[in-house]
């Protein structure tokens, strides 16, 4: 007999416990440590801060202890939190020139003024199971060279020095906010960077990869990528000037991109642009190439109707919070919708046979 | 800045601005409709009303022009001290406060874009009194018929006639607020 | 009791602000999609942010708020926004249609008679009715700017070319005071009629898309159709088998793997009250 669906609030409240000891699991090994996630799942870590819009790695790590290692669910979490904080001001725009880095690389120069820094990278392992690490193992210790103060100039720079490479536009007009005022189409660069920026990683990279094969070429080389600590300065009106207050660790990527040049300008070189929180090189040279892409318009370019030319297409469909919810949301109950279908879909099949018989 | 900038504002803002927000949303959404609301002691010559409208909505994202005697250094310090709203020119204006007299001439507000619409400005009209009589008033919120002492019937009527361009006004007297949005058709009593 | 690490219905003051004129702007232009800054809600998109931020900005720690989903008031969803909102601005709930002061929805419009004070919340997932027949906003705002809905008309028509009549069976399109066409969000057609000349007063969000629309009290809204194929507000043909009911929307329930079914009123409190009245249905007494 029909028993009308009740007791949801009990059924959500035992789920959350079930949910709860699934994430703690084994209760006999030792709990993961906030600091222990935020230490060595530091790449995951960086993820979680550059598509939640919030430098915070010790929160990033709570969240991703929560989310269980998902990581849209932590950057999830990340956003809804960030959404309640007041804002207390905005600092003056960093200045990656100045970044101490720890990763530093062209492939457009062999060597250059500031050198070739290879870092902590994954590049040149071979990706062989390393068993070792399945058992507790103290990693080599790497060799250490002491930092080098002087600033280290951006490769582009000295492109630009003989105007092969387009300058960058200059503004002091505060960009327009993402997350304080509705996206409005045509949007900004400065709102596309944003949007790409805090964009799911697998989406930039898989626009950013089909302009590689084709659609929507964008020919680019990177010209540089760092990787490294900036100082975020902000000013004091009480003091009238900046004063630093606090570092990020920012993953930026200019790509060198082709351009035949136009009946008023001399053929030279674009750029593409990517910066992101964290060690996040792949999502940095990735949004590199979809800024170029998108820049089709304002460079005299072909629409070729690829979907990395297409900035709605791109804008409207990059934030995997936005993607993930609506696309999980059908889930929810629909019976009500669902109803209303089976009895269009039943009057069609009834009148479509009457039609039928009356033809026979 | 005067001590009399500092007071004034909402003493529980978050609760203050939710009833003064139902009362307003009450008023647009039924023109023809009095609605009376408390929170705000702003100095002369704004009314209660008025100033409770101003911290319910207004900001420093929110451009507000002061029309006529409204443009005093008492009341810009007071508004810039409980919202932080920019006071700038009639043009640039979201929101305008003042006499009817001392808004118009009313083409200096922004209708909104055919497009946007609704950035059309909204205009805080401080009345010496409200009532519900005098011009008749029917459209969306308006089951048959309303009245409003409107301080006039021609310009709200020409308003009405760009919809869905045009401005939105509230009307303040004391304690007292109406609104009048710009769906609703104004003819004389 | 109200959690006090949050501001009064979560959300900070100056979001409220932002919220509450885009409301206004909504209400003043009934039809219209006013583009607003969305909040990301702790709760997912999809899933009511859009209606969570209106009620948010809309509550008075003196409303009595209703949820319903699916015309229900105990489907999964519609118990955790209720919760959401006891727990962020310790609002008092109910049932009730007739008590309920705030009632946030999604996919029904109560079958008990809403009457002048109410606000009816509703969760909006697409609200641009021309979307599914034109993806890009920037050419969608243009036909909304030029009031140019001919190709929303031959989408329907071309349904009445295909299947006799028009296949929309929810989330039918309305014109609103004879100017903009409007998505009631995915409400069944039976309740297209409850949408014009209501009481309440009506608010539709939708948080991912970032738009807020309204329909003021007693506004005029018509289906979208044609002379020779009027609009009809269809449903089950059969009564409440609960409470017997003849004018309330129905689900249809599987019973037994014989495909035995049975019809219940979508709106629980509706269908309740008349139980409570005496009304009994077909298989009211054995459940």
């Amino acid at each position: 007999m029909y028993v009308a669906v009740k007791g949801g609030e009990r059924a959500i409240d035992n789920a959350h416990a079930w949910l709860a000891s699934e994430r703690r699991g084994d209760t006999a090994l030792a709990e993961l440590s906030i600091a222990q996630i935020r230490e060595q799942l530091t790449l995951a870590v960086n993820r979680v801060m550059a598509e939640g819009s919030l430098y915070d790695p010790d929160l990033a790590a709570l969240a991703i202890k929560q989310a269980r290692g998902d990581l849209i669910e932590a950057i999830f979490l990340i956003r809804a939190y960030r959404t309640t904080l007041p804002r207390l001001g905005a600092s003056v725009p960093v200045d990656t020139a100045k970044m101490a880095v720890v990763r530093r690389i062209s492939a457009t120069f062999k060597d250059l003024p500031g050198g070739q820094v290879l870092g902590p990278t994954f590049d040149y392992t071979h990706r062989l199971l390393d068993f070792k690490l399945a058992a507790e193992c103290a990693p080599e210790t790497p060799a250490t060279a002491p930092p080098d103060p002087a600033a280290v100039p951006h490769v582009t720079d000295f492109l630009n020095r003989d105007g092969l490479i387009e300058v960058n536009p200059q503004s002091a007009a505060p960009p327009s906010d993402l997350t304080r005022a509705p996206m409005e189409l045509p949007a900004s660069r400065a709102l596309r960077l944003q949007a790409l920026t805090r964009g799911d990683e697998g989406f930039i990279l898989s626009m950013a990869y089909s302009t590689q094969r084709g659609y929507g070429r964008t020919h680019a080389f990177v010209g540089e990528l760092r990787i490294g600590l900036v100082a975020v300065e902000m000013e004091i009106p009480e003091l009238g000037f900046a004063v630093q207050i606090g570092e990020v660790e920012l993953t930026e990527c200019d790509s060198v991109n082709q351009f035949k040049g136009s009946k008023t300008e001399p053929p030279q070189f674009t750029r593409g642009y990517g910066l992101v929180f964290g060690q996040t090189e792949r999502k940095s040279i990735a949004m590199s190439l979809v800024d170029r892409s998108l820049r089709w318009a304002e460079l005299g370019e072909e629409n070729t109707g690829a979907p990395a030319q297409d900035e709605e297409f791109v804008l409207m469909h990059a934030d995997n919070i936005q993607a993930t919810g609506f696309l999980e949301h059908i889930k929810l109950p629909h019976y009500v919708d669902f109803q209303a279908e089976l009895e269009l879909v039943r009057k069609l099949r009834a009148e479509a046979y009457a039609q039928q018989e009356a033809a026979e | 800045m005067t001590h009399a900038a500092l007071q004034g504002g909402f003493a529980d803002a978050p609760i203050a601005s939710a009833h003064a927000f139902r009362a307003a949303l009450a008023a647009l959404s039924q023109p023809g409709t009095l609605h009376q609301v408390v929170g705000a002691e702003p100095p002369a010559p704004m009314s209660v009303a008025a100033g409770v409208l101003l911290l319910t909505l207004v900001d420093a994202t929110t451009p507000l022009h002061l029309a006529g005697a409204h443009d005093c250094q008492t009341l810009r310090d007071w508004i810039t001290f409980h919202t932080g709203a920019p006071l700038v020119s009639a043009d640039a204006a979201a929101f305008a406060l003042g006499t009817w007299q001392a808004l118009r001439p009313l083409d200096r507000f922004g209708a909104g874009l055919p497009d946007y619409p609704d950035r059309g400005c909204t205009l805080i009209v401080e009345m010496p009194v409200i009532t519900a009589s005098g011009a008749r008033l029917t459209g969306p919120g308006i089951a048959r018929e309303a009245h409003l002492s409107l301080p006039e019937v021609a310009a709200f009527a020409a308003n009405h006639a760009r919809f869905p361009l045009g401005f939105d006004a509230f009307l303040t007297a004391g304690a007292t607020i109406a609104g009048l949005p710009r769906s609703t058709k104004v003819e004389a009593a | 009791m109200t959690d006090q690490a949050y501001n009064f219905a979560y959300l900070d003051e100056q979001t409220k602000r932002m919220i509450r004129r885009a409301i206004l702007k909504g209400v003043a232009v009934p039809g219209y999609q006013v583009p607003f800054a969305s909040r990301e809600m702790p709760m997912p998109y999809g899933w009511g942010t859009g209606g969570v931020q209106l009620t948010a900005a809309c509550l008075t720690p003196d409303d009595r708020l209703k949820v319903i989903d699916q015309g229900a008031d105990d489907t999964t969803n519609a118990v955790s926004i209720r919760k959401f909102f006891q727990r962020v601005a310790g609002v008092a709930v109910t049932e009730a249609t007739t008590e309920a002061t705030l009632i946030q929805t999604r996919h029904r419009i109560p079958d008990t008679p809403l009457r002048v004070g109410q606000i009816l919340v509703y969760q909006v997932p697409i609200p641009e009715p021309l979307r599914f027949l034109e993806p890009r906003e920037a050419e969608t705002r243009k036909m909304h700017e030029l009031e140019d809905y001919g190709l929303m008309h031959v989408k329907l028509y071309e349904d009445i070319a295909r299947h006799g009549q028009i296949a929309t069976a929810y989330a039918y399109p309305v014109k609103v005071e004879g100017r903009y066409v409007m998505d009631p969000s995915p409400i069944p057609k039976f309740d297209n009629p409850k949408l014009s000349g209501s009481p309440a007063l009506q608010l539709f969000g939708a948080g991912r898309e970032q738009r807020i629309y309204a329909l003021p009290p007693f506004t005029h809204v018509v289906s979208l159709d044609f002379e020779d194929h009027p609009f009809v507000a269809s449903k089950a043909d059969h009564a409440c088998d609960l409470c017997a009911a003849t004018d309330s929307y129905l689900d249809e329930v599987i019973i037994d793997d014989d495909g035995g079914r049975m019809f219940v009123c979508s709106d629980t409190d509706y269908c309740g009250g008349r139980r409570a009245a005496g009304y009994v249905g077909r298989l009211g007494g054995q459940a």
